[in-house]
């Protein structure tokens, strides 16, 4: 019964089902590389030629674009849209700060530390979520990730409390610390290109492809033999991987991680940042996540510290103006729609 | 023994106010989903105007004058918001339900702003009303009025809805768009003037959900999210687009809401989820959800 009526509801979003439109590069054109080749060349040199103030903005903009990039897995290309992910984010910048303050900060630790954490976040809550699909799993991750929010607040040994965990050392790298602001933007932007290259070379994989499967047709998938669930689970622990992975970034960048890393506001402000980057596309939102540090980091003190505002509009007019995001207008791909 | 009892009593109690003002908040959120599929993120806010306006209203002094004002005028709102929002997530309606929950997660991002400009950062204190701010007592404990009162309110409004669910020609035409809403479209029912009118009333609900419960939550940033969530708990646990389904999950979260909180303080929030996650596991749409729900 219970199977019967989940199928009734799936064929709203089969509709053009045959071809995964998202499927990031697949038209590799030169044009394409040279974009990436100069985007990553400008991104390297930003820091000589930028005040340590708006480098620093640069690598939160990093930092929250790797973290919107590890949810788009999840959104874009699973079709599993999270309002929990900012969780897991949060338990890698609590793990890496803490080993950072009690144990080491050289530089490969904490960022294990943080990936590590994060996925076995996602592993220990995310059996309840891929139980489900759609709105009602929007709906438990906002659950899971208000409870992780909650422990955050209320573990004071650990995390600091409401607080926050404070007098996070500089990450070392060799005994030395990266206490310049530049070094740390060139730390951020290395282990967030890695991981880039890491989601999209798993979302370019075989199980990317089932991944889009689920995304397009769980049902038919079911059919043709694979275990959805179980992809479903493998992509919510990569993608909490990544996030503790960015969350470790984060620690190592603001040098303080408190409650609201983890809450509801910066759930919604990534998930936001991937519809407005445009879902599936991967690169797209980054795009989003840039708009989002920007309009709340750089116009938000000016719109007195009320850049949320702004961000909430802007979020209405995209849903009803770019169904497909900014990846929607670059044009690089036929424009097809996905759900007529 | 006998503080033991007395003290787990108030707890009950306590359970009951909660699930009370739960029902009356989620009882809009289920029927709006159940019906048209959307699921409104900005409930929370809505609850939250609420709790604002009665905070501004009873700012000068608790009055009975003030506080009817403030419920009055929340109901005005809540029909008004509860209209915009339907109107607003229409021209959606064929795109994925996800746009649509999106679409009002950024209008409670906007509200949540909005309220924290006009109102400021700090947490603000709603009094009771005058006669009901002092304590009754219950078995030999002293209990706070308001909320005894809180509860034989909420079983009024609950036996309200079940009524107008249950018993009125406007019932049973929302109860057949759950069950089938292409079916009752078929028979010449304008589906938006339905789902406009459910998304009102349940708006309605939520904005007096927040006066009511504005003597025992207060009115604070981040309020939004918190009632927000358990709203959802509770249609999840419930089921969504059950009255029933709403009820029983209310209660029962609010129980473990208060119980939790008073027996194991550190592990409350896991025990709620550990609440969900069972539910989920025995009935993955709920106690009362299916597309039986149409049993309201």
């Amino acid at each position: 019964m219970t199977d019967v009526s989940q199928q009734a509801e799936v064929p709203d979003n089969v509709v053009g089902g045959t071809a995964s439109v998202t499927d990031p590069g697949r038209r590799r054109s030169p044009l394409t590389i040279a974009v990436v080749v100069v985007v990553v060349l400008v991104l390297a040199a930003a820091p000589l030629f930028l005040a340590p103030f708006a480098t620093t903005t640069l690598t939160r903009l990093l930092v929250f674009g790797l973290l919107a990039v590890s949810l788009d897995l999840l959104v874009g290309v699973t079709g599993l849209p999270s309002l929990g992910h900012a969780a897991y984010f949060g338990a890698g910048a609590y793990a890496a700060g803490w080993v950072s303050v009690h144990v080491t900060a050289a530089i490969p630790v904490p960022l294990l530390v943080g990936a590590v954490v994060g996925g076995v976040a996602a592993a220990a809550t995310g059996w309840v979520a891929v139980r489900s699909a759609g709105v009602y799993f929007l709906m438990l991750t906002l659950a899971i990730g208000e409870v992780l929010a909650q422990l955050a607040q209320s573990w004071d040994s650990v995390t600091g409390g409401a607080n926050g965990l404070s007098g996070i050392p500089a990450a070392r790298l060799g005994g030395e610390p990266l206490v310049n602001a530049g070094y740390l933007y060139w730390y951020v932007l290395v282990v967030g290109l890695v991981a880039f290259a890491l989601v999209w070379l798993l979302a370019r994989s075989p199980f990317g492809a089932a991944l889009r499967g689920i995304r397009d047709n769980e049902p038919r998938m079911r059919a043709i033999g694979y275990p959805t669930v179980v992809h479903k689970y493998a992509a919510f622990v990569a993608a909490g991987t990544v996030a503790g992975a960015a969350g470790s970034l984060l620690a190592a960048q603001q040098r303080l991680v408190t409650p609201s890393d983890l809450g509801f506001t910066t759930a919604a402000l990534v998930l936001l940042a991937v519809v407005i980057g445009g879902a599936g596309t991967l690169w797209g939102p980054v795009v989003g996540a840039a708009v989002v540090i920007l309009v709340r980091d750089a116009l938000g003190p000016g719109l007195g510290g009320h850049g949320e505002l702004l961000l909430g509009i802007v979020f209405v007019l995209v849903v009803y103006l770019l169904p497909r995001g900014a990846a929607g207008l670059a044009g690089l791909r036929p424009f097809r729609r996905r759900r007529p | 023994m006998t503080g033991w009892v007395a003290a787990n009593l108030i707890s009950v109690l306590n359970g009951l106010a909660i699930g009370a003002l739960l029902f009356v908040l989620a009882v809009g959120l289920s029927l709006v989903f159940g019906m048209m599929d959307v699921l409104n993120l900005a409930h929370g806010a809505l609850f939250v105007v609420g709790a604002y306006l009665a905070a501004a209203l009873t700012g000068g002094g608790a009055s009975w004058g003030a506080f009817l004002g403030a419920l009055g005028l929340a109901a005005v709102i809540g029909l008004l918001g509860g209209g915009l929002l339907s109107v607003m997530t229409e021209p959606l309606r064929r795109r994925s339900h996800l746009d649509q929950a999106l679409l009002t997660l950024g209008v409670a991002l906007i509200v949540a702003e909005l309220l924290q400009i006009v109102f400021g950062d700090d947490p603000l204190a709603v009094p009771a009303p005058p006669g009901l701010d002092g304590s009754t007592s219950v078995f030999g404990a002293a209990y706070p009025t308001y909320r005894l009162v809180l509860i034989g309110v909420g079983a009024v409004l609950a036996v309200g809805v079940w009524l107008l669910v249950e018993r009125t020609t406007l019932g049973a035409l929302v109860r057949a768009t759950v069950a089938d809403r292409d079916m009752v479209a078929a028979i010449g029912v304008d589906n938006r003037r339905v789902k406009i009118t459910v998304f009102a009333l349940g708006s309605l609900l939520a904005t007096v959900a927040g006066v009511l419960g504005g003597p025992v939550y207060g009115a604070s940033v981040g309020l939004d999210s918190t009632v927000l969530i358990l709203a959802l708990v509770v249609v999840v646990i419930g089921g969504l687009g059950s009255v029933r389904g709403a009820l029983v999950g209310a209660l029962v979260i609010g129980q473990i809401e208060s119980l939790g909180r008073a027996l194991l303080p550190d592990l409350a929030s896991f025990v709620l989820f550990g609440a969900l996650a069972l539910v989920l596991i025995v009935r993955p749409r709920g106690l009362f959800g299916g597309r039986s729900g149409a049993t309201a």
